[in-house]
């Protein structure tokens, strides 16, 4: 029965917690009342929000002749948006089900705001190209339902049409594996509900869980299926989302190091924008305990990895474009780096290339106001980076007599940040109903990394999980 | 005239070992509730490997065998188009760009599948009551459940008591 645990390893829990602490700590922020910094920012979003459905109604009632999009620069915002968004929906997938089957414990603190950070990202990015179709009604054609044109298919040899199922496939199987996660934590805050309403609001919620052996038996089953399953999912939806550049034959988006190289980037900004959300999350719901300095240090190895691997892929493609010897793809290189927009080039190497090499020195990545400074600095640069690939490829046609350049209208800028708005507004609300830690599985790691339990095992004794008053067994 | 007892512990470890000399005087454990998995109860109370992960593949391979069949009928066999020049005149050239599709639904049959039949089986559905026999079970206390003939009773509280158990309750079953 006695755990060895060496005795480098830095502790997961800190402070002297018992399991009634830990759901104490997590469910107070559901139970108790939102303070003042709560409604500003949620003020504040709001208000970005409306703003940014104002757009989409717009949008949708006139047209996207409203955007700034040109014969010549026929994508821009929209896909730049999307491809973004998708980007940032990787990182929690990626920690609750490549993580779960590399046995990290440390991703127990952050998978569950990570997975609900995915799903709203996926919302937001699925928005973009929905509204892009113009006829958002029609949407559904998308899908290959029998139909009257003379039974018409979708083209299944088209990214697009990929794109169609690796999204809607991610989204509901990141939901499915987050709610399966959620009821055990649900039927915990049912069982210490006090007020009516709220029993009743969480006892629909937790589908009248009861814990019981065999409960706990298939739930571990599923969780390891579906992390299994899950792994490759993340792993291809963002390689999919890179073929709808890569298959084409644009100069620039021609690439076969796509995949790989935009599954880096998507880990890269969703690893970033879980810092910037967790990082925020931790001061103002309490949980300095649980998300500790050993996790954002961990989170920012993994961007400074991933970003580095970015770079090379930019440093490869430059290279390529000029060993190929094809001219096309020179050109478009050297225009991307030399021309018109260039300084979205600057901004893009510099974020994503040269600011995450900070990473190496420990004290660095373990200083919490640099890092929520380096999160945004990262989801800056990873936008850059989608609006360098996809506009700069373009706006130099074959033909020079259309060349062209981009400028978004009132109404790009107001769907992109009204989408941030929204982002937050869920995210907002979540942390008021939603257990943010997944509490119970926390509990599990307890006896062998919490502060107080470590240094008991370093003593050389049993390490307890009771409050002072219970007798030590 | 049999009796439910709940005897309950707050420390996953001593109800493990007590759950072990309990099935060792040949005493049956109905259940055990707790907050979360107690790696090692499974094998002792005698709760069998679930089957879902069999499930789950017969799923996976539905969605693919679906996937494969409906791709073919729409793209080779209804409406065979030439989309720049990409071969579509058998299954076999075209199956390429049928790989990601076929992935994607695959994933999406056994993991929708396997979330249904998991919620069906616990019997975890909206609307359900819960049935677990203290709200603590979900905090931080542990339940182990034993059905015991009413003459047997006060021979079993003591062993409960020996084992550790904080507190004992009594249900007519």
């Amino acid at each position: 029965m006695h755990h060895v645990e060496s005795q480098i390893r830095e502790p997961l829990i800190l402070g002297n917690k018992t399991y009634h602490q830990i759901t104490e700590d997590v469910c107070r922020p559901v139970e108790g009342k939102a303070n003042k910094m709560w409604y500003m920012v949620f003020s504040i979003s709001a208000l970005l929000a409306l703003w940014g459905l104002g757009c989409i109604c717009y949008t949708v009632g006139v047209g996207i002749g409203v955007w700034g999009l040109n014969k010549t620069v026929d994508w821009a915002w929209d896909i730049t948006n999307f491809v973004w968004w998708v980007g940032i929906g990787h990182a929690g997938t990626l920690i609750s089900a490549v993580l779960l089957l590399f046995r990290q414990r440390w991703r127990m603190a952050i998978n569950r705001s990570a997975e609900a950070m995915t799903i709203f990202a996926v919302i937001m990015a699925a928005l973009f190209p929905l509204l892009h179709m113009g006829r958002i009604w029609l949407a559904y054609w998308v899908l290959p339902l029998p139909n009257q044109f003379g039974s018409l298919w979708v083209n299944f040899n088209s990214p697009l049409l990929w794109d169609v199922f690796a999204i809607s496939t991610y989204f509901s199987v990141s939901l499915v594996f987050w709610y399966i996660g959620l009821i055990p934590d649900f039927a915990t805050i049912r069982d210490r509900a006090v007020k009516p309403l709220s029993k009743k609001v969480y006892s629909i919620l937790s589908f009248g869980w009861t814990g019981s052996a065999k409960h706990w038996n298939r739930f571990e089953e599923v969780s390891l299926v579906l992390a299994g399953l899950a792994t490759p999912l993340v792993f291809s939806v963002h390689s999919i989302v890179s073929m709808d550049f890569a298959t084409s034959v644009i100069p620039g988006w021609h690439t076969t190091i796509f995949p790989p190289y935009f599954v880096a980037g998507a880990v890269f900004s969703g690893f970033a924008m879980v810092l910037t959300l967790m990082l925020v999350m931790r001061k103002v719901l309490h949980l300095e305990a649980y998300v500790t300095v050993k996790h954002v240090e961990y989170m920012n190895i993994i961007i400074m990895v991933t970003g580095s691997m970015v770079g090379v892929a930019y440093l490869s493609e430059l290279f390529i474009s000029w060993y190929s010897g094809v001219e096309y793809e020179g050109y478009a290189f050297m225009n991307r780096a030399t021309g018109w927009y260039w300084w979205s080039y600057m901004l893009m190497m510099t974020c994503n290339v040269v600011s995450p090499q900070l990473m190496w020195v420990k004290k660095w990545r373990r200083n919490i106001v640099l890092t929520f400074f380096m999160s945004i600095v990262v989801n800056v640069g990873m936008w850059f980076e989608r609006f360098v690939i996809i506009v700069t490829s373009i706006h130099r046609d074959y033909v020079p007599s259309s060349w062209n350049l981009f400028h978004p209208t009132f109404v790009d800028i107001g769907l992109f940040l009204g989408t941030i708005g929204i982002f937050f507004v869920l995210f907002l609300l979540y942390s008021r109903v939603f257990p943010v830690l997944a509490l119970n599985e926390v509990k599990t790691i307890l006896r062998s990394t919490g502060e107080a339990q470590l240094k008991q095992i370093h003593a050389g004794e049993h390490p307890t999980v009771l409050d002072s008053k219970g007798a030590g067994h | 005239m049999s009796t439910v007892i709940y005897a309950m512990y707050d420390d996953d470890h001593v109800l493990l070992n007590g759950a072990k000399k309990v099935v060792s005087k040949g005493i049956h454990v109905t259940d055990v509730f707790s907050p979360f998995p107690v790696h090692g109860i499974d094998d002792v109370i005698g709760v069998r490997k679930t089957r879902l992960a069999i499930c789950a593949f017969i799923y996976g391979l539905t969605g693919m065998s679906l996937a494969l069949i409906g791709m073919r009928y729409f793209m080779i066999v209804d409406w065979p188009m030439n989309i720049g020049g990409k071969p579509n005149f058998s299954m076999l050239q075209n199956l390429p760009a049928f790989i990601p599709i076929t992935f994607e639904f695959t994933v999406f049959c056994t993991a929708h599948g396997m979330a249904l039949t998991y919620m069906l089986r616990n019997k975890t559905l909206p609307g359900m009551k819960a049935k677990n026999p203290d709200p603590r079970t979900t905090d931080d206390k542990f339940v182990m459940e034993i059905h015991v003939e009413e003459s047997k009773e006060a021979e079993l509280i003591a062993l409960l008591k020996e084992t550790g158990a904080i507190e004992i309750n009594k249900k007519a079953a």
